[in-house]
């Protein structure tokens, strides 16, 4: 089978900030993978060219075999429509590091959204759909409430039934429980996990290195735009090969 | 003393005796003036009295606030529109839309309304299509002569209308600014199109900053009103008390009437206003009180 992710030589600048620098990698369907390294290394931007909300510069990326914001054809490579490109963010679930929840809909609103928005569902099936959403990541008595009535670690579990509404094959998490509070950040990951079990493809920039170790299948350490090392979570723990890795797990561990 | 911590604190309150004195000063001014203004003989209030609802001035009025209502109906739809058109991803409608907005904020409303009442001694006729390809007196393309007799009243709509539509854009414009820029990612994230997240996630959200100057635009539309004369257009409360007080010699009752009729409405429209920025403010109270 096809990997579900693969970047070939990813560049991709602002101006002159050179961020991406050559990023090559691939992720198995069902594979969790951590992306790991201080800030600055373009984790989170390599994740926003994942679903094409950044334009890369050169290289490729596919998702479930299909390049990512452009047709090939031939030598040419066409950008795609805005509904085009469109579609392809739906089948890509994102989570993000300030939950972006919409503050004037409720928590069952913000999962029914897209539903009824984007995949046309009636609203009484979106409902329907959407409580089964918020029971699972343990929100079903939070329905009515707006985002400002929740705690962060429950905003940010109705942003992942949000993405998982549009029944994505693959989710990207932009560092979830960074804006938490340290006592909120267990429900967070303890739904990342169950999400993960199910045999969910994920990408998550993280700096819970408990939960890479536990959870990932894959790690890969990021720094100055280029992937330093990459390998089994255990491995590169507890025995990290560059010095870069080294330094930086030195700090976070 | 710790016994004493759980009591509730008796204390002498504040005492503000400067604001005292300031308020019985401005309270026994306005007694005062009231009472000079109900025996002031210029006021004449028999005469405000006998025109208030005079069936010349009560149609004027409803003239002012058709005018008000239309040209404001038709500024918010048009200024939505130039506002949405500025930040579009299609560099034509972002042209379109600040010479718009440069031309018709640039000049004076007077001097637009005195245009506008001109514009069928500057164009005779209007025509879309290829000129002079004509077959048997049919042309190729839609032509329609513009009267000379145009309504009066729509022509005033129109001028105040895109004129308004110009300061519209730009309150608009705030309000889609002050929406976070995770809101529009994290739409555009779900597939939502550029259009479905603007409708359904970010004007929403803009309405709430929009609402309060709207209010404000409203208000000073019904005032603005009075200056149609420039079309000329003389049926709407300003012009047509101005031309009652000129066959009375009269003039400061009727502008006393014209003043209370446009307090009315206004005072209307605030009423109006806190009932909509309340139903808007969803999300935010909730917001401002989890604050607290």
């Amino acid at each position: 089978m096809t990997p579900m992710v693969i970047a070939e030589e990813v560049h991709k600048s602002y101006g002159s900030n050179h961020v991406l620098r050559g990023i090559s990698l691939e992720v198995a369907r069902g594979e969790v993978m951590c992306l790991v390294g201080p800030s600055g290394s373009g984790k989170s931007t390599f994740l926003r060219c994942i679903n094409h909300l950044e334009k890369i510069n050169s290289g490729r990326i596919s998702v479930d075999g299909t390049l990512i914001g452009y047709r090939e054809h031939g030598e040419k490579l066409y950008e795609l429509k805005p509904r085009e490109a469109a579609a392809q963010r739906s089948g890509i679930g994102m989570v993000f590091q300030k939950f972006n929840l919409f503050p004037h809909l409720t928590a069952l609103q913000n999962v029914t959204a897209g539903m009824i928005r984007v995949q046309g569902i009636n609203q009484s099936d979106a409902e329907v759909e959407g409580k089964k959403l918020l029971a699972r990541v343990g929100l079903a008595e939070k329905l009515e409430h707006y985002p400002a009535h929740l705690s962060g670690g429950q905003q940010q579990r109705v942003a992942i039934a949000r993405s998982l509404a549009m029944k994505p094959k693959l989710m990207l998490f932009d560092e979830p429980t960074s804006a938490l509070d340290p006592e909120l950040v267990g429900e967070v990951l303890d739904v990342m996990k169950e999400l993960a079990s199910t045999g969910m493809t994920m990408i998550v920039v993280t700096h819970e290195m408990g939960f890479a170790r536990e959870v990932a299948d894959s790690m890969v350490f990021m720094d100055g735009g280029v992937v330093v090392e990459a390998g089994k979570p255990t491995e590169i723990l507890s025995n990290p090969q560059h010095d870069r890795t080294k330094s930086f797990l030195s700090k976070v561990l | 003393m710790p016994s004493t911590k759980h009591e509730p604190i008796k204390a002498v309150p504040l005492r503000h005796p400067v604001r005292w004195a300031v308020a019985l000063f401005l309270a026994l001014s306005t007694v005062a003036f009231i009472v000079d203004a109900a025996h002031r003989s210029a006021y004449d209030w028999s005469a405000f009295g006998k025109y208030l609802f005079d069936p010349r001035v009560t149609k004027a009025a409803g003239v002012t606030l058709a005018l008000t209502g239309l040209s404001m109906l038709i500024a918010i739809v048009l200024g939505v529109a130039l506002a949405i058109m500025r930040r579009s991803p299609n560099p034509i409608f972002r042209t379109v839309s600040w010479v718009f907005i440069w031309g018709f904020r640039g000049t004076p409303v007077y001097v637009q309304l005195v245009f506008w009442g001109l514009l069928s001694t500057i164009y005779h006729s209007f025509f879309i299509g290829i000129p002079d390809i004509h077959f048997h007196n049919f042309y190729l393309g839609f032509h329609q002569a513009i009267s000379q007799n145009a309504s009066l009243f729509w022509i005033a709509v129109l001028g105040l209308s895109l004129n308004e539509a110009a300061y519209m854009a730009e309150i608009v414009r705030a309000g889609l600014l002050s929406v976070d820029n995770g809101q529009e990612e994290a739409a555009t994230s779900l597939g939502m199109s550029w259009w479905a997240t603007m409708r359904y996630i970010v004007i929403p959200q803009a309405m709430r900053i929009i609402i309060p100057p709207t209010g404000n635009e409203i208000v000073s539309m019904l005032k603005t009103t009075s200056l149609v004369t420039a079309v000329p257009l003389v049926t709407d409360l300003y012009a047509r008390t101005r031309d009652i007080s000129a066959e009375t010699y009269n003039p400061v009752p009727l502008l006393l009437v014209a003043s209370a009729w446009y307090l009315f409405f206004t005072t209307l429209l605030m009423v109006v206003q806190y009932f909509v920025e309340k139903r808007f403010a969803r999300g935010h109270t909730a917001l401002l009180e989890a604050n607290v």
